[in-house]
């Protein structure tokens, strides 16, 4: 090897942040959706929380009373980051993944299937967390946050979207047409709805459906969430915590071996 | 016409009926060929909110008639509100893409304008078709919703269906303006998020515009959903208040007529070659 000066391979640290620069500059000319992307939250929350509200005194959550509110906020903070992380790593990754060949293109550079794993999940994750945080303050201002616990719901989110950026991005390697994501939507209702989000999981009474939504990973995200606003943190917190990251690992390394299979062979 | 000049088209040869049923094997093979793809957004969404919102959150809910518009259950109070709000996203969301693919993407409206058809057939065609989605989804809707006891008369949901459909006329003719103008796709993540979420949840579909505060339930009013939400309780809860239909269905009326002309001019100016 003499003369010719082979560049130095790309660090996953370096590969990721490249990545993310580039989402960044073509975000910029898109800047309204990005803007009014924290907006589908607040909405809701002002409609169900307090129009709805008003027809309901509180809730009993973990043995303590919670104002309806106080009680639909976390739900709506924990779910915008589910449904952003859906909504990045289905149809935009099927988009570039298809129709612009962008992977393609990125694999012909240093960039290897891992690295474009990791970067665009890292975006998604970043574009999660400004939304989040907004949220987060907006609840603070309408004294729907009961606890300094709630600093870590901004963490809490970004796990949510970690894990759910993962695995909708390995299932997105395995659609073939826009008709596919008619399953997403199927799947992302009844998991918006039926999380506990806007009523208590006791609506579901005490059998298997009961259990049933307890073990699905937006119920974790949404417990877990209204656990860290409310400050009654409990070990169930800790379940969902390690119920999200190892979801989220799962899915990343699914991800990686597909990308190879579609990618590079 | 303005384009006679550099091509000229015979338009405004066809009646008005003859234009539609020329492209009726047209849409007809569309919905054959996409009909299968509505059916989760028309039907299996829709009835997830019924049971969430209605059944499982209506059941931590005091229905008490005075604070409910009438309703004796809360279930019974959204049902005909969510119907109203589903015709208006369904209408929305088939006047947006559709549009934009069918002057953009596609180019169909090129290749029918290359026949006899002018540009309001195509526009009425367009609408019609989009109105036969809404209708038979809230009629589908409706009769699931019937066994729930929500319904007070036999005919009110029929008035109510009526209703249901001339908000989606009135959002397609409207969305269709729109879209005829619009240049980049961008435009329709707006429309959805600043038009179609917030009118969903504040224009009396959840709640009683009347927990918005004086001031908000004045703007409620002024929605033109609340308008079809408004009828469609009236109708299904039978609370009717005469005068005030014949004011909501005016509304409806108007911003269908408004969407249509502003329609038929828009896409006339885009589609000049």
């Amino acid at each position: 090897m003499s003369g010719v000066a082979i560049p130095a391979p790309l660090t996953p640290v370096g590969a990721a942040r490249l990545l993310v620069l580039r989402n960044f500059l073509v975000y910029r000319s898109a800047w309204k959706l990005f803007l009014t992307g924290f907006l589908e939250p607040v909405l809701y929350l002002f409609s169900i929380g307090i129009g709805v509200g008003q027809l309901i005194d509180s809730f009993e959550f973990h043995g303590e009373q919670v104002p309806y509110a106080a009680f639909v906020a976390p739900a709506m903070l924990a779910t915008s980051a589910f449904n952003g992380a859906l909504l990045d790593s289905t149809f935009n990754v099927f988009f570039k993944l298809k129709y612009e060949k962008l992977y393609d293109q990125m694999l012909a550079t240093p960039l290897s299937t891992g690295d474009i794993a990791r970067g665009e999940i890292i975006w998604g994750l970043l574009r999660g967390s400004v939304y989040s945080a907004a949220f987060l303050v907006v609840m603070l201002a309408m004294g729907l946050v009961e606890s300094w616990w709630a600093v870590l719901a901004l963490p809490a989110t970004v796990l949510i979207a970690f894990a759910f950026s993962a695995v909708c991005m390995a299932l997105t390697t395995w659609m073939k047409s826009w008709q596919d994501f008619d399953k997403i939507t199927l799947a992302q209702m009844p998991l918006f709805l039926f999380s506990a989000t806007f009523f208590p999981v006791e609506a579901f009474g005490d059998g298997v459906l009961r259990w049933v939504v307890e073990a699905t990973p937006l119920y974790r995200g949404v417990v877990l969430c209204r656990e860290l606003t409310t400050g009654v943190v409990t070990w169930e917190s800790a379940v969902s915590v390690v119920y999200l990251a190892v979801m989220g690992v799962i899915g990343l390394l699914v991800v990686r071996r597909r990308l190879d299979t579609l990618l590079l062979t | 016409m303005a384009s006679t000049a550099s091509a000229p088209r015979p338009a405004g040869t066809l009646s008005v009926w003859e234009g539609m049923a020329r492209q009726y094997d047209y849409w007809l093979t569309v919905y054959k060929r996409t009909w299968r793809g509505g059916v989760a957004n028309s039907f299996v969404t829709p009835l997830f909110y019924v049971l969430a919102m209605g059944v499982l959150l209506g059941g931590f809910i005091d229905a008490d008639p005075a604070r409910l518009e009438g309703a004796t259950s809360y279930l019974a109070f959204i049902v005909p509100g969510l119907v109203a709000a589903h015709a208006m996203t369904l209408a929305v969301s088939e006047s947006t893409y559709p549009v934009m693919g069918a002057i953009k993407w596609h180019k169909t409206f090129f290749a029918q304008l290359a026949t006899p058809l002018a540009v309001r057939d195509l526009v009425n065609a367009f609408l019609a078709f989009v109105v036969f989605r809404v209708a038979s989804a809230c009629a589908v809707f409706m009769l699931v919703l019937a066994p729930f006891g929500v319904f007070e008369t036999w005919w009110g949901p029929l008035l109510a269906w009526v209703a249901q459909v001339l908000v989606g006329t009135a959002f397609a003719a409207i969305t269709f303006g729109y879209s005829a103008r619009l240049r980049s796709e961008e435009g329709f993540g707006l429309v959805f998020r600043l038009g179609v979420l917030p009118l969903t949840l504040f224009s009396g579909a959840f709640f009683p515009i009347s927990n918005l505060g004086p001031v908000l339930e004045w703007v409620a009013r002024l929605t033109p959903l609340w308008h079809g939400v408004s009828l469609s309780r009236m109708f299904c809860l039978d609370t009717v208040d005469w005068p005030l239909a014949a004011v909501n269905l005016a509304v409806l009326v108007g911003l269908t007529v408004v969407g249509w002309v502003w329609s038929v001019r828009g896409l006339d100016k885009r589609l000049e070659v």
